[in-house]
């Protein structure tokens, strides 16, 4: 598929705004972050031209004109009965070989670029609307963990296609008189974030809102562990401007989430020989701090994010953000200023005798 | 480790060193008469400028050096909270102890130094224009001294001119006039020095307010020129490589010595004598650089040893042929300037701030040339003069069977040398037999003997009783002490895990096999790729920062030439470390991070 318009997959990194109504709000927002330097977990979209191959391929418009005819929406049962019939049926619709072999193809360069076998996706609706510009609903919709294999992917994709009927999303739709042709269903496929190493960052240093300094929290492992404070992370500062890692305090990290063979998160002991053990190497801090700083960019205020260092990632790719929000005690204290306001600028003789009087601001740690 | 250094009057002399003191004056020794004053006070080493035992004439630069400071801080501008620096030679090395100013003087002292250090920061500009002038008329009264051997006969020009005066009287003169020029040298140093840093401090400690994690690093990149006339010695000879690979008469630098290199040159026929000429150029000022910190007279000095630019110049042809890319990047390191002060300023927090930042940069900016270049022009040219009059003062008394070499009148103190002169003097006069010939051999050679075993005597970094906390803003600028360096020390300067630590000089990481050297001589031992130990470095040593990953010292703060040589060369370096020489061996894989001030010991 060589146009864009037609394209079945669309990479995030391939996201350009004008793919916004084949993608969905989820998946634009998620290929505008990762254009903008603020690398999610890899993956792509499913888009309505796939939907809507399969929708005409299995003649679905008259399907679902026969279940919703004289559809009374206040009678509960009813719509759960028409509603469930439909779902059933665009569940097992066939989709066409050539848009059926590109998801599966998509999804294999995934498990390739991720250097797994069946690596664990999220599948993820993301509903669009030609009717509604706030397609809020589509937060009714389904989402997918720890999907593997291209069997259980397409099968999600098809099970996100029909949650667009479900009950309140439907009833939703005749309420407000829009065409149910209008709403379509892109689909997003992204990498589970499986951890080596999480935690949190600010863009500021929380000790002293210093903002020309980027601090960051981690510990081995899943990040609940470091946001639930069960663990005393490895502690990094790293100066905003010049990149450089200005302290590094390496903690007992004695317990970790991981994820067992049944892709379940469990809590276990740390191994003893990685209790002590930086939970980062230089490369990586050096990558968190890029995002962060990214991130308050981007944004345009200090930021407190949580990150992952993906373990099935190359180097340079693996640091992943998984929220972005921004900071908040430090930015409700205001403006921490070294002139008083209003004061007049001008006498730097006495700021500098009262430089040479003071001890010496040098490094004291 | 003890918990303290050892008392100045707990220092011995070590064996074959007997008498030493007598190569110094009386003043500058330690004293049983003021030993209750020098055991409660703290001294320092001071490694970065005489890292050897001093020879006695060379003391004289030193006690006019450490005048100079004094003098400018407690008489003229009245620095509110530091004194001056006292000196002493103990074994042969200097330690320098500041002297606090009263506490109940400072409010006095703070109004004379607003109105006096006021007038120099209102009239910079003009002020330092007007010292650049001052400097070079000092160092052409310098060239114009001669000391050659007194004639036979006075010129009969001398007899009709009606001068009055002859040789004799001439070359004590003009030893005297050596002596003022270097006295006034040394206090044209400090007119600006502490000036120039005092507003250096004045930005660094708004930035530090501002931001309590900056490094000193980011604060001097932000300062830092981008032309500057200590690299200029450097950036001759890479223009210099340049020309001979442009002028296609490179073949000539295969010779290998400098005689057959300029005579495979001349040959080359007009482009060979032009940049022969060109080299001449550049070598007046430009290679009046010694190749240790300029306050040795045993340090080689380019212009004289040119086979010390001829080898560098040699290196810098072999890497434009190999397409390597010698130029300073000026434009990049412009930018990244702008780009640091961009972001640092976007990240504060009011107006007001960005206003007084821009004001505070922009003054450091003004002064800040001077604290990069005055060390060319003082510790470099001018001593370089000082050290060639002096070599031919000792070449008079050598041909008068005074001194076996030359360099002997470096073995003199300088009060001695007005007594050797007057006895030549006088037997010149009479004629009648000198006393010179038969008594300074062996005071020479004993003395030599002397500093041979002070030379084998390993310094501590410090004596007496460490401050509280050092808060005396030009020992922490220049000789990077702080409370930190001072409990380095006296730990023994590694931690359990093998770690050294120092000042953050440079900033960045590097990993490799150490080389260890002690002095300029070693230089050409330094591999490409090896990391630089040094006790420490000089601005001369530029044209390895080229092959070199990283530099490691022993001594030196935040401002040494060797740090503000390393930033310009965008290299790793770690400055006061104590004890890099004695604790990293050559061969050794180490890891210098620049940015934290920690060297580790991998091997």
């Amino acid at each position: 598929m060589s146009h864009h318009e037609e394209s079945v997959v669309v990479w995030f990194e391939s996201y350009w705004p004008g793919l916004k109504n084949e993608v969905g709000g989820k998946a634009s927002s998620l290929g505008e972050m990762t254009n903008a330097g603020l690398p999610v977990p890899p993956g792509f979209a499913v888009t309505t031209t796939a939907y809507r191959h399969a929708h005409d391929a299995g003649d679905l418009d008259a399907m679902i004109a026969h279940y919703l005819h004289r559809l009374d929406i206040t009678d509960t049962d009813m719509v759960h009965e028409r509603c469930h019939a439909i779902r059933e049926r665009v569940r097992a619709v066939a989709i066409p070989t050539e848009v059926e072999s590109q998801i599966r193809h998509a999804y294999e360069e995934l498990c390739r670029r991720t250097n797994s076998v069946d690596v664990p996706v999220a599948v993820r609706s993301s509903a669009t609307s030609e009717d509604s510009p706030d397609a809020s609903f589509a937060g009714e919709h389904d989402t997918y963990l720890w999907i593997r294999g291209a069997d259980d992917v397409v099968d999600a994709v098809r099970r996100c296609w029909a949650s667009l009927f479900t009950d309140r999303a439907t009833c939703y739709r005749e309420e407000m008189g829009y065409e149910h042709r209008s709403v379509e269903m892109c689909v997003v496929v992204q990498k589970m974030v499986h951890p080596k190493s999480a935690g949190v960052a600010f863009t500021l240093d929380p000790t002293n809102g210093d903002r020309s300094q980027i601090a960051i929290d981690s510990s081995w492992g899943f990040g609940e562990a470091v946001v639930a404070g069960e663990v005393t992370p490895d502690n990094y500062l790293i100066d905003k401007v010049m990149f450089d890692i200005t302290k590094r305090v390496v903690s007992a990290k004695t317990h970790e989430y991981v994820l067992t063979d049944d892709d379940h998160v469990r809590k276990v002991e740390t191994p003893e020989d990685r209790v002590l053990q930086p939970s980062l190497t230089d490369a990586e801090i050096k990558g968190i701090a890029r995002l962060a700083k990214t991130a308050e960019q981007h944004y345009g205020s200090p930021q407190d994010i949580e990150w992952a260092v993906d373990a099935d990632l190359p180097e340079g790719e693996n640091v992943i953000l998984l929220q972005s929000r921004p900071e908040t005690v430090w930015s409700k204290k205001g403006p921490k200023t070294v002139v008083s306001p209003g004061a007049k600028a001008g006498d730097f003789m006495s700021s500098i005798v009262s430089t040479l009087m003071s001890p010496l601001h040098t490094k004291s740690d | 480790m003890a918990e303290g250094f050892p008392r100045p009057s707990e220092i011995e002399t070590p064996a074959g060193a007997e008498g030493w003191q007598e190569l110094y004056s009386y003043s500058g020794v330690f004293s049983p008469e003021r030993s209750e004053y020098e055991d409660s006070m703290f001294w320092f080493q001071d490694g970065v400028h005489w890292p050897k035992a001093l020879l006695p004439w060379d003391a004289a630069l030193m006690e006019m050096a450490i005048i100079g400071l004094s003098q400018y801080n407690t008489r003229h501008l009245l620095v509110p909270p530091a004194n001056g620096i006292d000196f002493r030679i103990v074994n042969g090395y200097c330690y320098l102890s500041p002297v606090p100013a009263p506490e109940a003087d400072i409010p006095m002292r703070a109004e004379h130094f607003t109105q006096r250090a006021g007038h120099y920061f209102m009239n910079w500009n003009e002020l330092y224009d007007n010292w650049l002038i001052k400097i070079r008329d000092l160092v052409k009264e310098l060239e114009s001294l001669d000391f050659e051997a007194l004639p036979d006969i006075e010129d009969l020009e001398v007899v009709t001119s009606g001068r009055g005066t002859g040789s004799g009287g001439e070359i004590q003169a003009n030893y005297f006039k050596l002596l003022n020029a270097a006295s006034t040298l040394w206090q044209y140093h400090f007119e600006f020095l502490n000036l120039g840093y005092a507003a250096y401090l004045d930005f660094f400690g708004f930035c530090k307010t501002a931001f309590p994690g900056i490094s000193d690093l980011a604060i001097a990149k932000m300062v830092a020129g981008v032309e500057v006339d200590l690299f200029r010695p450097d950036e001759e000879l890479k223009r210099l490589a340049k020309m001979a690979v442009d002028t296609g008469i490179t073949d000539a630098f295969k010779k290998g010595d400098v005689e057959g290199t300029c005579e495979a040159l001349r040959a080359t026929g007009s482009a060979g004598e032009a940049w022969i000429s060109s080299f001449q150029q550049a070598a007046e000022p430009w290679f009046n650089f010694s190749t240790g910190s300029g306050f040795s007279s045993q340090d080689k000095i380019w212009i004289e040893n040119v086979e010390i630019p001829f080898d560098f110049i040699g290196d810098y042809i072999k890497n434009l042929q190999s397409g390597g890319d010698i130029a300073r990047p000026t434009e990049a390191i412009t930018a990244e300037r702008d780009r640091i002060v961009n972001e640092y300023t976007a990240l504060l927090a009011s107006d007001e701030d960005r206003e007084a930042f821009a004001g505070k940069l922009g003054l450091a900016r003004v002064v800040f040339p001077y604290v990069e270049n005055h060390n060319f022009y003082v510790e470099h040219w001018s001593h370089s003069v000082i050290w060639r009059k002096m070599k031919s003062l000792g070449a008079v008394f050598a041909k008068a069977g005074f001194f076996n070499e030359p360099e002997d009148i470096f073995m003199l103190k300088r009060h001695e040398v007005p007594d050797a002169l007057f006895d030549l003097y006088h037997s010149w006069a009479a004629p009648a037999p000198a006393r010179g010939p038969s008594y300074w051999p062996k005071i020479i050679e004993r003395r030599k003997e002397i500093l041979a075993a002070l030379n084998a005597w390993k310094a501590s970094p410090a004596l007496g009783t460490p401050p509280e906390v050092v808060t005396e803003p030009f020992t922490i600028m220049l000789w990077g002490i702080t409370s930190d360096s001072i409990a380095n020390w006296l730990g023994g300067g590694e931690s359990e895990d093998g770690t050294l630590k120092g000042m953050m000089a440079s900033g960045g990481v590097a990993e490799g096999p150490a080389r260890v050297i002690f002095g300029p001589d070693q230089i050409n031992e330094v591999q490409e790729g090896e990391i630089l130990v040094a006790p420490l470095t000089a601005p001369s040593w530029a044209p390895i920062f080229g092959k070199i990953l990283a530099t490691v010292t022993d001594t030196g703060g935040m401002m040494s030439h060797a740090a503000i040589v390393c930033r310009e060369y965008g290299l790793p370096a770690v400055t006061g470390t104590g004890f890099a020489t004695s604790l990293i061996k050559t061969g050794q894989r180490i890891r210098v991070d620049g940015s934290s001030g920690t060297v580790t010991i991998l091997d």
